[in-house]
């Protein structure tokens, strides 16, 4: 296993990524300083200032009911990036959880794991998505509960498939001629050796929960106004495109760069925790 | 009486039938006995050791009789948890890899201190002491310093060592080491054999030693079982398996080992052929393809173990006039 800083100097070296960490680091701190950042009230409405373009006051231009646009935009990361992570969070635990059963047990463990995993993955995520927030009523806790039904079952497939392999090694059989129980093993030994994997497929999967997030949003069944979101605004500003581009085009941006960064980060660390590329030699002693 | 075997046999479930991987074997071992297992690959010395703590999956393994007493209990008999409960603890294990029976991503401490906090519910602090005093046990130099380390900066004799001091670290009555140092360079080998067998001494540790190097059984085995075919052919005290070989198949390891006492020219004998595949055994005694003495006899009978000397028994209808 290649130490930690190997790994950091791998990523560092790659450009992408580091531009990724950048735009991501930029994004988180203009979720957490946006009440310093963002120049007004995000739900101030100027019924006199309705739609017009960038200027002085409003740099972005404001919106139908004129809320300052760049105020909103950066009010509106903290939902975006919130829930995504917290999707993530929560369908990476669920899906590391059951992926390590399968991976460990095997059998009919394994089998109907990842029968229930097939099932998932062969519904339709957005179809889905709008069902179950469809199901629950719309609001940010009903879009986090269909987004983390939806992804993990990528986890679950990945960690499964790891465990397999780790698992007939010979220090697994070791630990358990030691006495380890299995929940020892499957948490002690086995889980600390599929976690590069695990943190390329979180990184992914922020990207990608980001992007559902903002569909869900954009249909309108996601983030209620007035509460600030990439999604929603993106769908109020995609009524008034011909008369003020900057509505829609500034959270489009925004989600884009989002998705971007996590899948150029994402490669980056797939890049720089591949075991293939891992140096591996006794060293002195 | 330490470890008591009677009759164990265990079957591997293949695709096309069953494989007799362990048949049928009995043996005896004292406290601090040291016992040699010996045969060459795929004759079932590893499958019957791993069976009496039942570590190998099953499915495929099925122990499909037998006995192993383990200080008076039937270790085929116990729960999962009771079987935890001795495994590290009362009865540890020593694996063949020494560059692979470390988990690569915890630190050699964490390794060494998990079978007491397994085991004996110690702290973490409390653990770590012991931790450290094990690793110096071993001869690890610098042992405070290291415990942190992980196995990659180790060699792999370090991580022998590591290996052996997991092995002991609660202290059990018996050690099973599959081929301990077959990975390590020569003189790396005898320097852990002599800690291994020093260690037990100290400790009154029962060793089963399970290897193809009659040359290490010679050194360090009180008694010796030589096994072909998932059988036991052979079983005697060391010296007595030296000096008076009765099995064939014995005498073929014995002169196939080059030996300082004889002839330098004298060439050595290689058993011919290659062992039989445990799914189409040979009937009769399954040596006798590949026996100079074998008889009619030979290819319809199976021998039973039968003694030859004192406490020295055989399997072959030739008995100790072989």
């Amino acid at each position: 296993m290649r130490s930690p800083s190997g790994a950091w100097g791998t990523l560092l070296r790659h450009r992408i990524a580091l531009a990724g960490m950048v735009l991501i680091g930029a994004l988180v701190c203009m979720a957490a300083f946006a009440p310093l950042l963002a120049p007004c009230d995000p739900n101030e409405q100027d019924l006199y200032h309705v739609l017009e373009g960038p200027s002085k006051s409003h740099l972005l231009g404001t919106d139908d009911v004129g809320r300052d646009l760049l105020s909103r935009v950066i009010y509106g990361s903290r939902v975006t990036l919130a829930m995504g992570a917290a999707s993530t969070i929560f369908s990476a635990t669920i899906g590391v959880l059951l992926g390590l059963v399968a991976g460990y047990k095997g059998g009919v463990w394994d089998m109907a794991i990842m029968r229930l995993t097939d099932t998932f993955m062969c519904m339709p995520a957005l179809v889905m998505a709008l069902a179950i927030v469809a199901a629950l009523g719309p609001g940010v806790t009903s879009v986090v509960i269909s987004i983390t039904v939806l992804a993990w079952t990528g986890f679950a497939r990945i960690v499964r498939g790891q465990v397999m392999l780790v698992r007939e090694l010979a220090y697994v059989e070791a630990a358990r001629a030691l006495g380890a129980s299995g929940l020892r093993i499957m948490f002690r030994h086995l889980l600390p050796n599929v976690t590069a994997p695990i943190i390329v497929t979180v990184t992914l999967a922020l990207g990608g929960n980001i992007m559902l997030e903002s569909t869900v949003s954009f249909l309108g069944i996601g983030v209620q106004p007035p509460t600030p979101s990439w999604g929603s605004e993106l769908r109020v500003g995609y009524s008034y495109l011909e008369v003020a581009p900057l509505f829609s085009i500034a959270p489009g941006l925004m989600i884009t760069l989002a998705v971007l960064a996590f899948n150029f980060l994402g490669d980056g660390l797939r890049d720089a925790l591949d075991p293939r590329l891992r140096a591996e030699g006794p060293g002195p002693g | 009486m330490l470890l008591e075997v009677r009759n164990l046999s265990a079957h591997l479930m293949a695709g096309h039938g069953i494989v007799k991987a362990v048949d049928n074997i009995s043996y005896d071992l004292d406290e601090g006995e040291t016992l040699g297992i010996v045969g060459e690959s795929g004759c079932g010395k590893t499958v019957s050791a791993l069976s009496l703590l039942r570590l190998i999956p099953s499915p495929p393994l099925v122990v499909s009789s037998g006995r192993v007493l383990f200080q008076g209990q039937d270790l085929l008999e116990l729960g999962d948890e009771e079987l935890c409960s001795i495994r590290g603890n009362t009865m540890a294990m020593i694996f063949q890899e020494p560059m692979t029976s470390l988990n690569p991503v915890l630190s050699v401490g964490y390794q060494v201190m998990e079978p007491l906090m397994i085991h004996r519910g110690v702290s973490r602090t409390e653990a770590m002491r012991e931790c450290i005093g094990l690793l110096k046990m071993a001869r690890i130099p610098d042992a405070a310093a290291r415990v942190h380390a992980y196995p990659h900066q180790f060699s792999g004799g370090m991580r022998q060592r590591v290996v052996i001091a997991m092995g002991l670290s609660c202290n059990p009555r018996l050690i099973i080491a599959d081929e301990p140092t077959t990975a390590l360079d020569v003189t790396i080998q005898a320097e852990l054999l002599d800690l291994m067998k020093q260690l037990t001494l100290d400790h009154g540790t029962a060793l089963i030693l399970i290897t193809h190097n009659l040359g290490v059984v010679a050194r360090y085995a009180d008694r010796v079982m030589v096994m072909y075919a998932g059988r036991v052919v052979e079983q005697a005290r060391t010296l007595d398996l030296y000096r008076t070989p009765a099995h064939p198949y014995t005498r073929g390891l014995l002169e196939s080992v080059p030996r300082l006492d004889q002839d330098l020219r004298q060439r050595l004998k290689p058993i011919e052929g290659q062992p039989p595949d445990l799914a189409r055994l040979p009937g009769g005694c399954a040596f006798h393809p590949r026996c100079p003495l074998a008889m009619e006899r030979c290819r319809n009978e199976t021998p039973q173990l039968a003694p030859v000397g004192d406490a020295h028994e055989a399997a072959c209808w030739l008995g100790g006039a072989a």
